[in-house]
């Protein structure tokens, strides 16, 4: 995996047609902390989990508000999400501004993969160490796109990305089905579960996930840390009421998915 | 004398007054626009909510208003979002000081006047000329009718007047009820005499627990 003869200038292919700067950047996400989406017809759902540097730092903000109807979570290098965040949140000011209406989602995707591609091909410029899920509503509905490093952008029903995120596809390919139909609530509670599978035995607890929704009626906005702490407490009590069984079939999933590479 | 043919701008008439108390502010604005001796419509606000508790009124060409607004309301959003709070109304008071002045060679053709409450819960006022200067006053108007208007708000709520010198207050002692009443009469009164005035005048309160509306008809000739 590592050649280091044509992994030095992002400008450099290799004889086998890959730029490794950019699959180098795109590591950077897979390393992480995770971060989910989940959309329905009318709803779209992030969570993430929050690292913290140490016990005695805060929380590194991980989820951004772009606009009333569009909100970002981020994997990867939480400066550059930083960065890109500012520069679509000016975007959406500025159509706002012209157009008097809210910028759609699937333009906003366009602008931030062409300027993710940019850096893909100066010889001045690094990619972006940073993949964002774009979640948002506008006139044709609810999405969630990923946009990755290397320029691309894909429209999901729902998708995890970071580390142990594996474990979270899983559990939501065996759902996502279902999905559309989900209630906002019914949206909320799969996030957070979906959450809890990239935790892998660490305790979840509201103060260590970020939970966002935005959908019809309701402008993008983080959710109260008592109310994600409401539903993982009615969780954790069906569970324990539910046989340890349970657990033994999922613990066996997420081992096999682990040696499953990821494909871009 | 030479024709001048390069008048981009056009007054759209039009009173605006602000009254601030010491836990409310009240901003009020007629809702004719006309042009020459024509009346293009009885019902256009002049009034727009910029934050929380900061509104702003203002007369002259409703054309560089609409842009002016758009443009506080952006540079809002874009506070929002780095300090995670609304602007408090003094700091939006100096950011339309500033934005008019970075215009003074092509100045919007507004007369502003900017009313909410300070970090403090108490009411201000801010009164500004077309390129941005602007002071913390206890009332002010602007417009068409503020000639007749100011002369008896210098005379009704006596503290804040600059005709005690230095004034005794920074606002008015009224009542909430009583502000509103005293808009509502001079409204009326500047209606009689100013022709750009009339038809109806919005009444907004903002008070702690909030903002309201109310909308007064006036004389429509």
């Amino acid at each position: 995996m590592f050649r280091n003869q044509y992994d030095t200038d992002v400008t450099t292919w290799s004889p086998a047609g890959r730029l490794f700067q950019v699959e180098y950047a795109m590591e950077a996400v897979k390393q992480g902390a995770a971060a989910v989406g989940l959309r329905s017809t009318s709803h779209v759902v992030l969570a993430t989990v929050n690292k913290a540097a140490s016990d005695l730092s805060s929380h590194q903000r991980k989820v951004f508000k772009i606009d009333d109807h569009i909100g970002v979570a981020i994997a990867g290098l939480t400066a550059d999400g930083r960065v890109l965040s500012r520069y679509l949140r000016n975007e959406c000011i500025n159509h706002s501004f012209v157009y008097e209406s809210p910028l759609p989602v699937s333009r906003l995707v366009v602008r931030l993969a062409d300027k993710a591609q940019v850096c893909t091909q100066r010889s001045w410029k690094r990619p972006y160490g940073v993949g964002l899920l774009v979640a948002g509503l506008d006139e044709t509905g609810a999405h969630l796109y990923y946009n990755c490093p290397s320029g691309n952008y894909f429209e999901y029903q729902a998708f995890a990305i970071g580390s142990r995120s594996q474990a979270a596809k899983t559990y939501m390919e065996r759902r996502f089905e279902a999905f559309n139909n989900y209630s906002r609530d019914e949206l909320i509670k799969d996030a957070i579960f979906a959450i809890r599978e990239t935790l892998q035995g660490e305790k979840l607890t509201s103060s260590i996930c970020t939970v966002a929704i935005v959908g019809i009626g309701e402008p993008f906005h983080m959710i109260d840390q008592k109310i994600i702490q409401e539903v993982i407490d009615s969780v954790e009590i069906k569970e324990d009421a539910a046989a340890a069984a349970d657990q033994a079939p999922a613990q066996d999933d997420d081992k096999s998915s682990e040696a499953a590479p990821m494909d871009i | 004398m030479a024709l001048r043919r390069d008048w981009v701008y056009e007054n759209n008439g039009g009173t605006c007054v602000a009254i601030a108390g010491s836990d409310y502010c009240v901003i009020a604005a007629d809702t004719r626009l006309s042009v020459g001796y024509s009346i293009y419509t009885r019902d256009y606000s002049k009034i727009c909510k910029l934050a929380d508790k900061c509104v702003m009124a203002s007369s002259g060409f409703q054309g560089d208003l609409k842009a002016l607004q758009k443009n506080l309301a952006a540079r809002h959003l874009i506070y929002q979002h780095q300090h995670n709070k609304q602007m408090s109304c003094p700091a939006m008071a100096q950011l339309l000081s500033n934005t008019l002045y970075y215009k003074r060679f092509f100045p919007y053709y507004t007369f502003n006047i900017l009313g909410g409450l300070d970090s403090d819960g108490k009411g201000c006022v801010f009164t500004y000329d077309a390129v941005g200067s602007y002071e913390r006053v206890g009332y002010g108007a602007q417009g068409t009718g503020a000639g007749l208007i100011i002369p008896v708000l210098d005379n009704q709520l006596k503290s804040p007047s600059p005709l005690l010198l230095p004034a005794k207050d920074a606002v008015t002692p009224l009542l909430e009820s009583e502000a509103v009443d005293l808009v509502k009469d001079v409204f009326a009164s500047a209606t009689e005499r100013d022709i750009y005035t009339g038809d109806k005048v919005e009444i907004v309160v903002i008070n702690a627990s909030g903002i309201r509306q109310e909308l007064m008809e006036l004389r429509k000739d």
